[in-house]
């Protein structure tokens, strides 16, 4: 099943013309790479699927974007609605200046779910599929900055997880990590694609053939191809997506 | 030669900053040894908690606690005024006010903080000292409660210049990572934002009560000057900066009074030395 629809869209920043004419669809419960070297658009078209461009001053878009059937494009959209469904996950762990309890509780705080026992509930198992839970189950009203990088990345994606999201979008989610950390929170992702619908950009090709079902490549804001990651990465259409993935440039 | 050039300079800046502190030091220890003869006629608990300030009677009673209440009052109003509105302030410039709106508020701010104390005194006591007085139907608008609205003008700016800094400079990742929960401005305001910049808020209000306390032109004229115990804050009272200025003219040079106003000085001194000590470890504190 299609769970975010891409069709036509165009995106300026001022008169800067950072996407042109993508056409895409991701699957449900399938991890999707995008990939490309710097400045290829990569990251911004992931922020469209959660409208946090909209943070940015002068930007503009055309084309339809569709999420469980609806335009979120369109003016009538509610991000609060939007971004409960559509989470994020940062290139730099950013976790609350607040206690580990208070950055997971802070989604279901936030969204009205229910007394604190039950917040108490969801704390618990968000953290247990992150599987920070036996580390950190002593521990939780200590601070949140006080954790590794590898945990507070955790941390980040079990506090998305509190808000009951279908979509998760990962922006670089290993960059600031170690090998060994990124291949477990890789496993992580391989864990959480049983739930959810992921959406990955990363710079680190190895990691895209390692994780994903379907790879798309941009370029300098277009996209040049997208379909299996296994025919993407062994059989490219594209000559420069060959050029890309041989390591020629980016 | 160029190391000797810069060999003279490094020197050069290491005096000018040892010369601040050289001059605090003298500063305080002149205040010291005046202030301290004092105590040889009066205790230092009498002193504190005496309730009669008669400098010039025979014999003269230099007991400073109206003063100290007097002060206290003033800023407790000041701050009650001035903490909701400056950090409301802050945090509208740095969270909500379009940017060119945020220029003008900033420059604003600065201006307000440029006004000489002597100025909105004189403003205050043609305009609010009138209100005061026809509002709660009182004698004489001179009072606590002039001069507590009259400093509050003056430590908003501060307030609101350190509260928008620390707002100002809580990482963006946190204000994304919040809204890209779901969570609404205010919410990411409130739930996050507030909390990061808890310390340098607290700093902010530390240092704005400090500027009143210290201020002098303004309350010597709207708050009356009587230096009676006051029992609410629609009286007239007098604070320990306006005894000082208005009496170190008249005070004999020597004698018990010249020297009570010097002890007057320590308390002070001591007063903004631990508020602006508290402002700083808030400002520098570590998460």
């Amino acid at each position: 099943m299609i769970k975010i629809k891409v069709e036509n869209l165009n995106l300026w920043y001022g008169d800067f013309q950072a996407l042109k004419n993508i056409n895409l669809a991701f699957e449900e419960k399938q991890i999707t790479a995008i990939i490309g070297p710097s400045g290829c658009g990569k990251s911004t078209l992931l922020r469209v699927f959660n409208r946090m461009n909209d943070l940015v001053e002068g930007i503009h878009m055309t084309g339809e974007v569709t999420i469980n059937g609806s335009n979120i494009l369109s003016k009538r959209v509610d991000l609060v609605t939007l971004r409960k469904k559509v989470g994020m996950v940062f290139q730099r762990p950013n976790p609350f200046p607040l206690s580990i309890y208070e950055n997971i509780a802070f989604g279901p705080k936030i969204h009205n779910h229910g007394k604190s026992r039950e917040i108490a509930q969801i704390v618990e198992s968000s953290l247990k599929s992150v599987l920070l839970w036996d580390d950190l189950k002593d521990k939780l009203q200590e601070s949140a900055l006080q954790l590794s990088l590898e945990q507070k990345q955790r941390l980040c994606i079990a506090r998305l997880i509190a808000v009951k999201p279908d979509i998760l979008l990962m922006d670089e989610p290993c960059s600031t990590l170690d090998p060994q950390a990124t291949d477990r929170i890789e496993d992580l992702m391989r864990e959480l694609k049983n739930n959810y619908s992921i959406v990955i950009v990363t710079h680190n090709m190895q990691q895209a053939a390692r994780i994903s079902d379907k790879t798309a490549f941009l370029l300098l804001g277009e996209l040049m191809e997208y379909g299996e990651t296994t025919q993407v990465f062994t059989n490219p259409k594209n000559s420069k997506t060959e050029d890309y993935i041989t390591g020629r440039y980016g | 030669m160029r190391k000797y050039k810069e060999f003279v300079i490094e020197k050069l800046i290491l005096l000018c900053g040892l010369a601040s502190i050289f001059f605090v030091l003298l500063i305080f220890l002149f205040l010291l040894k005046e202030g301290i003869s004092l105590f040889s006629t009066i205790t230092l608990k009498r002193f504190l908690f005496g309730k009669n300030w008669y400098p010039i009677s025979d014999p003269a009673e230099l007991e400073i606690l109206p003063l100290i209440l007097g002060s206290f009052w003033v800023t407790l109003g000041a701050a009650i005024i001035s903490i909701p509105i400056g950090v409301g302030c802050a945090i509208y410039i740095a969270e909500v006010a379009h940017p060119k709106l945020k220029e003008i508020l900033k420059t604003g701010i600065e201006l307000l903080a440029a006004i000489p104390s002597v100025v909105l005194g004189f403003i205050g006591m043609v305009t609010l000292v009138p209100w005061v007085k026809e509002v709660f139907n009182l004698p004489t608008g001179l009072t606590a409660l002039s001069g507590s609205v009259m400093l509050a003008f003056m430590a908003m700016p501060t307030i609101v210049s350190i509260a928008e800094d620390a707002l100002y400079s809580i990482p963006k990742t946190y204000k994304e990572g919040s809204l890209a929960l779901g969570a609404t401005h205010w919410q990411t305001i409130y739930r996050v934002l507030l909390p990061a910049a808890s310390s340098g808020i607290v700093a902010a209000v530390m240092l704005g009560v400090g500027r009143v306390i210290g201020e002098t032109m303004a309350v010597m004229m709207i708050t009356g000057n009587a230096a009676l115990l006051p029992h609410s804050i629609l009286q007239p009272v007098r604070t320990l900066t306006a005894t000082i200025a208005a009496e170190m003219g008249e005070a004999v040079v020597g004698s018990e009074h010249y020297f009570a106003l010097f002890a007057i000085g320590i308390v002070l001194f001591i007063i903004s030395f631990v508020i602006n000590v508290t402002a700083d470890t808030f400002l520098h504190k570590k998460k």
